[in-house]
């Protein structure tokens, strides 16, 4: 990167060749706002010119989008070809217009600026479709971005130019250049060989432009011009900074300032070799090439007697002061104009060192790092600082001092074979480029001694100021569009690998043999001698414990007192015996009892996707104790499911955890443990039921699987339901609610449910009500709500169209219901859902359950902040807004209607 | 009344000639004139000053100027250099 300095001196001899002497020359660093005053001052004719090229550009670029992969390739090629025919004239007039650097060195860019990058470029695709990741539905379709403003170097002018021109044809840009005014006669050469091989082989006249004679106002002027799509600006610190004042999308690099570690694991030889070949590249203009090596003190002095023998000049401390003073501005404490890019041996003639003729490098000692060490700060020229290091720390300490001294985000060089230090090395340093074992510039170049993408524009991030910190390449110059296709979201149907069901499932537990098993239960179970009949089917030699827990939903510390239990026994079977309740408790007690250190609160924590939730469930151990639910009623079936509930009694809510971890291994759905079920229970754990087939049919995450599941439940329980409710004997009633309970369960177990769950769960905890019972209050008013067309739809990729109205009409036929339209069959649904719950004896409303309406108001904030914060709506096909969720409730309070005389009795269709 | 004129060629530089008689048809008219572009394969820079120009002797005669058969690819170019508001498009 050459220096400010430079470019100022540079421009000013540019301008005097214009005939433009008398001005003051303008800054580059000036601010923007007096460049566009500038800008503002430039005459009708010169604004003509410049609107003449953006336009030519635009026309150009504009053509350009037509072109195929196949024509850019085919111009690309060419241009390379012309670019390598013309390598060496174009570094020759580089060398007699700018009288820096090698003509050797400047041949060999050009190469490197074509034949490298044309190797990179080649088989890229930077027309249409670049990339495709078919796995992820997602294709990559490449853009021009049209008109590009290029402001190109002193210090690399030709290959530069060369470098952008390919880039830009390979991605159908045009580009008008402005070359640094010292560089201005090479670059004009190098734009004209680049224009006519492209234009010849088939790019649209005007793809290429240079400015002429041009000043700081055109610059500014051409930058802020609405048609120019970005500007890359490849230059001194001012015309990176015009760039990034003009508003327009910018890519500008950052000056270096390269630290080395040559650390004493190094490849010595080697070492010292790549240091001398970068930082005589060229005479050292490469903005990465090596400024300070920061050498262990263990080698310090065998490294230096290696550069003195290849052929460098060590300072003594007095040459070094003397050079400090001479090439580095004691002003600015930036180098020298005078300096850039000369011979090592011009520079000692120039400060007064006698060295011998062929010194290829002048290494100066330097004692630390700052403003009052002249030579620690970056030098375009063959003067390398060095600095010795007594450890580890003290270098790296250093080589972030030279980093953060004007080479922030730029480049770092190592050399070592210990992977640690390299490692930390790379970790410290603030640089796009860490170069490992191998010269900084030509290292920083790419493709030669790494596989990094091969540029002439080094981007050096934010710490430089710059919007990338990549080599900055093809794929800079391109608006790169992503399609992406919906991509069905990846489903599943998980439930417990083993169910049994029908009378005397439960027979079925002698195969699974056990030291230890906890039998957890309720007292009821124990009282109508269900865990008798448990025990007996349990393995001979089974060692069993009866975990008695109250008939309640299970708190915390209920939870904690069985995990006691387990570990007091080192149970390795656990049978949860009993409803909902007794079965959410076991699979808790076994999360606890698994993983000691989980925490309740933490697993409980809100999530969208189960896929993706921040939170995730302890992982399952290969040897966890085995859980068998043998559901008791007929309702929650929990017997199947991933979830838990807990009361929170302390704050009056209920916790739902939810993971595949905590689904039992094996169910029982034997009817035998629910014929005794009272009637309220019956209805109360029914309706629960039919409320999961019903939420899980609608639900967002519903699939044919979890269909299948619960449509077939909801005609059994319509049918069986009220039998079981007024025949509790009847077996075969009991036995098919018992499956339909559990079919049901399976469904929602995957597809969730939705918001009469939210509302129900909200309900219920703060009335304590019993849950079958709360779903019942706002199931007919949740279909009706569902059944209309959503204020808000449910984001969800699984849902193709808005179907929850057709599913309840769908169902509405499979009863054979009747109705024409689908709000027919979806009223005929919601009414004999409430002719059900009549007949189940439901209260009709909230209202008729003895709360009052003030206080039902009163609780109204808490009820709707519950409901919306419970998961369960989240899979609801409509996405309940607060009012809405306010709305349902009052609903609810205030009652379904009374069934239509035309009421129609479902029937079980096959 | 409208009249018609098209390109002869579907070579890119063949675009020239077909477009002065498109204007010589354009001096003459009034009303409207469709220019038929279908065989054109793709449009150049000169192609594009044509064009340009073609819209502005419409503009002066006050003659609508129709592009018939314009690809997506063109119709693309044509907003680009903000050509594609002075010309009417016929599929």
């Amino acid at each position: 990167m050459i220096s400010e300095k430079v470019e100022e001196r540079a421009r000013v001899g540019r301008e005097k060749e214009n005939g433009q002497t008398g001005q003051v020359p303008a800054k580059r660093t000036e601010s923007s706002r007096a460049v566009n005053e500038k800008a503002a001052g430039l005459s009708a004719e010169r604004i003509a010119y410049l609107e003449g090229l953006v336009r030519q550009a635009r026309t150009a670029a504009a053509v350009f989008t037509q072109y195929t992969q196949e024509d850019v390739d085919r111009i690309v090629k060419a241009m390379v070809l012309a670019g390598l025919a013309n390598a060496e004239h174009l570094a020759r007039l580089a060398i007699e217009e700018t009288k820096i650097g090698v003509l050797e060195d400047k041949v060999i860019k050009n190469m490197v600026a074509t034949e490298f990058v044309y190797n990179y470029v080649k088989d890229k695709r930077t027309v249409g479709t670049i990339h495709e990741y078919p796995e992820r539905g997602i294709i990559e379709v490449a853009a021009p971005i049209g008109v590009i403003f290029s402001l190109t170097p002193i210090t690399n002018p030709t290959s530069t130019v060369l470098f952008k021109c390919i880039m830009a044809i390979k991605t159908r840009n045009a580009v008008i250049f402005s070359p640094h005014p010292s560089a201005w006669r090479c670059c004009w050469e190098a734009v004209k060989i680049m224009a006519e091989t492209a234009v010849k082989h088939g790019a649209p006249e005007g793809v290429f432009t240079c400015l002429e004679s041009h000043t700081l106002e055109d610059n500014a002027y051409v930058m802020r011009h609405k048609d120019v799509g970005l500007i890359d600006a490849t230059g001194g610190p001012g015309a990176v900074k015009a760039a990034y004042s003009s508003g327009k999308p910018a890519l500008g690099v950052g000056a270096g300032n390269t630290p080395v570690y040559l650390e004493k694991t190094a490849d010595l030889d080697m070492a010292v070799v790549d240091i001398i070949v970068s930082k005589t590249f060229d005479n050292g203009t490469i903005c990465a090439s090596e400024q300070t090596v920061v050498i262990d003190d263990e080698i310090y002095d065998l490294v230096l007697e290696k550069f003195a023998g290849l052929g460098a000049h060590i300072c003594s401390p007095k040459e070094t002061e003397l050079l400090g003073r001479t090439v580095i501005d004691p002003k600015t404490g930036s180098m020298s104009p005078m300096a850039v890019g000369q011979k090592a041996t011009d520079i000692a003639r120039m400060v007064g060192i006698s060295v011998k003729p062929k010194t290829k490098l002048l290494v100066a000692p330097i004692e630390g790092v700052g403003r009052e060490y002249p030579l620690s700060v970056e030098k375009l020229f063959p003067v390398l600082g060095v600095y010795r290091a007594r450890s580890v720390a003290e270098a790296l300490k250093v080589c972030i001092d030279v980093n953060h001294l004007g080479g922030l985000g730029h480049t770092a060089v190592i050399f070592s074979r210990n992977d640690e230090v390299i490692q930390k090395f790379g970790e410290a340093m603030n640089a796009g480029r860490i170069i490992v074992n191998s010269p900084g510039s030509i290292g920083a170049l790419g493709g030669v001694y790494n596989d990094m993408v091969p540029t002439f524009s080094f981007g050096c991030g934010t710490g430089g100021g710059n919007s990338t910190m990549d080599n900055v390449n093809i794929y800079h110059y391109l608006n790169i569009k992503r399609m992406a296709r919906r991509t069905p979201p990846q489903m599943w149907f998980r439930v417990p690998n083993q169910i049994y069901f029908n009378r005397n499932a439960v027979e079925n537990i002698r195969q699974f043999p056990s030291r230890c098993t906890v039998i957890v239960t309720n007292p009821s179970m124990e009282q109508f001698g269900h865990v008798d009949i448990v025990r007996r089917y349990l393995p001979v030699g089974t060692q069993v414990h009866v975990e008695v827990i109250p008939d309640a939903e299970p708190e915390a510390k209920v939870v904690m007192q069985g995990v006691e239990t387990l570990n007091s026994y080192k149970a390795d079977q656990i049978i949860a015996l009993g409803g909902g309740s007794v079965i959410d408790a076991a699979k808790v007690m076994r999360l606890m009892y698994e993983s000691p250190s989980a925490d309740l609160e933490e697993l409980a924590a809100p999530f969208l996707d189960l896929r993706k939730r921040v939170i995730q469930f302890p992982t399952v151990k290969a040897d966890r104790p085995r859980l068998i639910a043998i559901a008791t009623t007929s309702g929650t079936g929990s017997e199947v499911t991933p979830f838990a509930v807990l009361f929170d009694k302390e704050h009056g809510r209920k916790v739902t955890l939810a993971d595949y971890s905590l689904s039992p291994d094996v169910a029982i759905v034997d009817p035998q443990f629910v014929m005794s079920m009272p009637k309220g229970l019956t209805a109360d754990t029914g309706i629960d039921a039919l409320t999961h087939a019903l939420e899980a049919a609608v639900s967002v995450f519903a699939s044919p699987y979890t269909d299948a599941n619960a449509l077939q439940a909801i005609p059994l329980i319509f049918k069986y339901l009220p039998i079981a409710y007024e025949h509790p004997r009847d077996e075969e009633a009991r036995t098919t609610m018992h499956n339909a309970s559990c079919l049901a369960a399976m469904a929602f177990s995957n597809a969730a449910v939705g918001v009469n769950h939210a509302l129900a769960h909200s309900f219920g905890a703060r009335f304590h009500v019993a849950h079958g019972r709360a779903n019942a209050l706002m199931l007919p008013h949740v279909i009706r709500y569902n059944a209309s067309v959503p204020t808000k739809f449910m984001p969800s990729p699984n849902q193709v169209a808005y179907v929850a109205d057709k599913k309840y009409a769908a169902m509405a036929d499979g009863m054979g219901l009747g109705g024409k339209t689908t709000e027919e069959k979806v009223n005929h649904l919601v009414e004999a859902i409430e002719q059900l719950l009549d007949r189940l004896a439901v209260p009709r409303s909230i209202a008729e359950l003895g709360i009052t309406k003030e206080e039902f108001e009163r609780a109204m904030p808490d009820l709707v902040k519950l409901a919306f914060e419970d998961p369960s709506w989240r899979s609801n096909p409509r996405m309940p807004l607060i009012s809405e969720l306010v709305e349902l409730f009052w609903k609810a309070y205030e009652g379904r209607g009374v069934v239509s005389a035309a009421g129609v009795e479902p029937q079980l269709t096959a | 009344m409208a009249t018609s004129t098209g390109w002869q060629k579907t070579d890119v530089e063949g675009g020239i000639p077909a477009w002065q008689a498109a204007r010589e048809k354009v001096e003459r008219a009034e009303g409207e004139v469709v220019v038929d572009c279908s065989s054109l394969r793709r449009i150049n820079p000169k192609t594009l000053r044509g064009l340009e120009d073609l819209a502005d002797v419409a503009d002066i005669k006050g003659v609508k100027v129709a592009l018939r058969g314009v690809s997506i690819e063109m119709y693309k170019v044509l907003k680009l250099v903000k050509l594609g508001s002075r010309f009417s498009f016929l599929p």
